[in-house]
């Protein structure tokens, strides 16, 4: 149900890009304005979605320690697992971000015979988020060729490095397959691993099938059909420039390519794909393990309704002065 | 009683497979077994919190005040906006399930709603329903529910089966932690009078006499003084162990266990005894005698109404700075809430040890330092005259305590300890500690009897570690630095591997400490024949 409605609302959105690509009157609406409002929602979303998080204060220090405390000189301490300053939370976060180093240290436990439970490496789940998250973001730096007149060093770097294995022409970009490749383990896991299945929600697939869907537009048309590169060039640039034109030679495909990226970025900042900017707000990554040197000030901290020791010795005096302790009122 | 629990091969064979029906649609049983009982009125009401009443988990109607739907809807709209964690929690998991197998409970039991995702799910799927656009619109299929009396009882369920742990947050790509979570859950659950008595109670006992089990000032007195005549009986050396006494330079607080309960109470002689030897200038107190915190286990404002006898005892009797015993949770408390919620501690000085001159500048704001710490450096410096070989009879490991590992990052301390004083020495597997350690199965308030089926299966992948080292290096002392552990650990081995015991690592030091003018040893801190001594007359 989760699986199938995620799947349609995909393919319907498809099938009306298409239809609005093919429809003259209709192609300003999908090529010009709905891309339009996709980026305003997108930027207003996700800059608003940030300021929102960033509001709430942090009232506690709570590092998950993976790694040995800064204590006693003569014991070496975990820079990067349980970091005492700055830099290290900054290095801390460059690998959690840059390297998903908590994904990575994903293990697999099994109950054998015994019984005894084994933790086996598990490193799919990593492999493929890794494989899908820089695949997307070489392919979005690649696609600024559509974008930039004269087309930037980098860009053609980046083109060239990718395209390193060439397999027949056109050339092959490694990045995507590495894409389609990791989206589909990811889609695997969600449909047959039963744990992940139990606990997907239509929220799950949606992204995964827009992404998916996206994907298989752009190789479609970048290896089985032709396209009129230069025309979406100029639309391309049209856009960017902010004197849109829609060319007559652009494919309805591109309509659809363009469609759902509109939707994946609009419906971004409403999503679990926030977790872009969330994983750098994080207070268990984001906050030093120095908390008995430095204190942390929590903004709303309150008084509260304490037992004093006066209250105690009031109540306990007899049995204090018969146990033979000394008493502050005698 | 023991008849009546399940036995170990029962309890094994787990059904991982997750049930037909999705979710939202299954209710929890309230097993026997598998949930803690009721606060019972007296304690709620001496605290001064909402709804006392009588009522029990397994009853029907559980007495919810009016509009206890709005109470917990206000609730969390107060919290999003007061706790960042809570927020972001809600809002950016991509339920790629790297959490699911890391949980001891998921482990051990095989209920799909103990995975750590789900776990969350549970509040989260309220969150989308009320504070959402997405689930306010779309409802279940954005993955929002409405908040009923049974999504209420499934939040008991499972927000009370959880040991605010953190291991799954160790795993998770964003870091989103379950404890803090759950932390939230109870403290909602609290606004409408659902809490349970094995928290409540120490909690109001706490708050009124400064210990967990409601022990008077002559009890805590008569407590030590029964330690110190087995010191003397062990030793020949009698200790007079200082209690709320003005001008001592540091306050000594510990786990309340130390001092009633077993196999507590080895450690507790061997604090004594390490004093004693040290001539440190240091005192107990009666007042402030509980380092535990059940407010941990209730809410962030319970934390700080216990927390503060703390300072506020160390401020009374004019101490220069404090010592902590060996304690979980505790040590959560004092590293990472204690300074925040009730210091500054400007009042008190860098702890310096008065016996290395060691300044201990990672403590230079709160001023309170772990007794690991404290005693490794003691070691380092050559202060102490161990012998290690009273120790032999035990081949020991050591368990990591979740909060000392992942939430201060303390490994090395209590390791350099051990390897000090004993000689056999084997580490578990190391999917299973430091960071990765499981949990005992009992932390945050769960080890209580009638829980005693979901300790064993939360406590079983810990044991199962030391099932490992027992079979192969011949491991029979589990060693810990946590109250809570010394416990539940001893249950949990009784259970799962019952050849080995449960210890502190003081005992180790109190075993190992050659004092000054003691009479030759022939037996331990338990009255056990030291190796080579046996059939000796002790």
């Amino acid at each position: 149900m989760k699986v199938l409605f995620s799947l349609a609302v995909v393919a319907v959105f498809s099938a009306l890009a298409y239809l609005g690509g093919s429809a003259a009157g209709l192609r300003t609406l999908f090529g010009v304005i709905v891309p339009y409002a996709a980026v305003a929602v997108f930027l207003a979303g996700v800059i608003l979605r940030i300021l929102a998080w960033a509001r709430v204060p942090v009232p506690f220090r709570i590092p998950t320690t993976c790694g040995q405390q800064k204590s006693l000189p003569w014991i070496r301490h975990a820079r990067l697992e349980s970091p005492f300053t700055f830099w290290g939370v900054l290095g801390r976060m460059a690998l959690e971000v840059l390297l998903f180093r908590s994904l990575f240290r994903n293990t697999k436990a099994e109950l054998r015979q015994g019984p005894r439970l084994t933790y086996g490496e598990e490193k799919i789940l990593w492999l493929a988020a890794i494989a899908f998250h820089y695949s997307f973001l070489v392919v979005f730096l690649r696609h600024l060729r559509f974008f930039m007149e004269p087309v930037p060093a980098l860009v053609r770097l980046v083109e060239a490095t990718d395209s390193f294995f060439q397999i027949g022409a056109p050339i092959l970009y490694l990045t995507d397959v590495f894409l389609l490749a990791g989206l589909l383990v990811l889609l695997y896991r969600r449909l047959f691993d039963p744990q992940v299945r139990y606990i997907s929600l239509a929220a799950d697939y949606f992204p995964l099938f827009l992404l998916l869907g996206l994907a298989l537009s752009g190789v479609l048309m970048r290896y089985f059909t032709r396209v009129d590169v230069v025309a979406v060039k100029e639309m391309a640039m049209g856009l960017v420039t902010f004197r849109p034109v829609v060319p007559e030679t652009v494919s309805p495909l591109v309509f659809v390519h363009l469609f759902l990226l509109s939707t994946l970025i609009a419906y971004f900042p409403f999503s679990k794909l926030m977790h872009l900017g969330g994983v750098f707000l994080s207070p268990t990554r984001n906050l030093a393990n120095n908390n008995r040197a430095r204190r942390h000030v929590n903004p709303w901290n309150y008084p509260v309704k304490v037992h004093t020791y006066e209250e105690w010795e009031e109540e306990f005096k007899d049995k204090i002065k018969m146990a033979g302790l000394p008493l502050e009122k005698e | 009683m023991a008849e009546q629990h399940p036995r170990p091969e029962e309890l094994t064979r787990i059904d991982y497979r997750p049930p037909a029906r999705d979710w939202m649609d299954t209710k929890p049983q309230f097993r026997k077994g598998t949930y803690c009982y009721s606060a019972l009125p007296k304690n709620l009401e001496y605290l001064g919190m909402p709804n006392p009443r009588v009522w029990q988990p397994h009853d029907e109607d559980w007495k919810l005040p009016e509009g206890w739907q709005q109470i917990i809807l206000d609730g969390m709209k107060e919290r999003l906006e007061k706790y960042r964690s809570f927020r972001l929690f809600m809002d950016i998991c991509v339920r790629c399930g790297a959490c699911a197998d890391k949980c001891h409970f998921y482990v051990g039991s095989g209920d799909p709603k103990n995975m750590p995702v789900l776990r969350a799910e549970l509040i989260r799927s309220v969150y989308r329903r009320y504070f959402t656009p997405a689930g306010r619109v779309f409802g279940r299929l954005a993955g929002a529910r409405d908040l009923t009396v049974d999504v209420l009882k499934e939040w008991f369920y499972y927000f009370y089966q959880c040991t605010e742990c953190r291991r799954c947050s160790v795993f998770c790509p964003y870091g989103i932690d379950t404890a803090e979570v759950t932390m939230i859950a109870r403290e909602l659950l609290n606004l409408v009078g659902c809490n349970i008595n094995w928290v409540m109670e120490p909690v109001a006992n706490c708050f009124r006499t400064g210990n967990h089990l409601g022990i008077q000032p002559h009890g805590f007195v008569d407590s030590l003084a029964m330690a110190c005549d087995d010191i003397e009986e062990i030793t020949g050396i009698r200790i007079d162990p200082p209690i709320n006494r003005k001008g001592a330079e540091i306050l000594f607080v510990a786990p309340s266990a130390d001092y009633f309960a077993s196999p507590h109470y080895y450690t507790l002689m061997g604090y004594l005894m390490l004093f004693k030897e040290l001539d440190l200038d240091y005192t107990w107190s009666a007042y402030a005698g509980e380092g535990g915190n059940f407010g941990l286990f209730t809410s962030h404002e319970m934390i700080k109404r216990l927390n503060h006898k703390i300072y506020h005892e160390a401020r009374r009797l004019g101490v220069k700075w404090i010592l902590g015993g060996e304690c979980g949770h505790m040590w959560r408390v004092i590293h990472q809430y204690m300074d925040t919620l009730n210091g500054p501690a400007d009042f008190l000085e860098i702890p310096r040890s008065p016996i290395t001159g060691t300044v201990f500048e990672n403590a230079r704001s709160t001023k309170m330092v772990h007794i690991t710490e404290f005693t490794s450096d003691l070691i380092r410096n050559g202060k102490l005259n161990l012998d290690p070989r009273r120790n032999d009879h035990w081949n020991v490991t050591f368990h990591d305590s979740c909060n000392p590992a992942r939430a201060m990052g303390l490994f090395e301390e209590p390791r350099y300890v051990i390897k000090a004083t004993c000689r056999n020495f084997h580490e578990m597997p190391e999917n299973t500690i430091r960071e990765q350690t499981f949990c005992c199965g009992s932390g945050a308030g769960l080890g209580t009897d009638e829980n005693f089926e979901m300790r064993m299966r939360g406590g079983f992948p810990r044991a199962n570690a030391v099932r490992f080292v027992h079979d192969h290096f011949g491991v029979n002392m589990l060693a810990c630095i946590c109250a809570i552990d010394k416990a539940n650990l001893s249950a949990l081995m009784e259970y799962w591997v019952p050849e080995v015991q449960v210890g502190g690592i003081h005992e180790f030091v109190g075993n190992a400490l050659v004092m000054k003018g003691e009479k030759e040893r022939t037996v331990d801190l338990r009255l056990n024949p030291l190796k080579g001594k046996e059939g000796s007359d002790a």
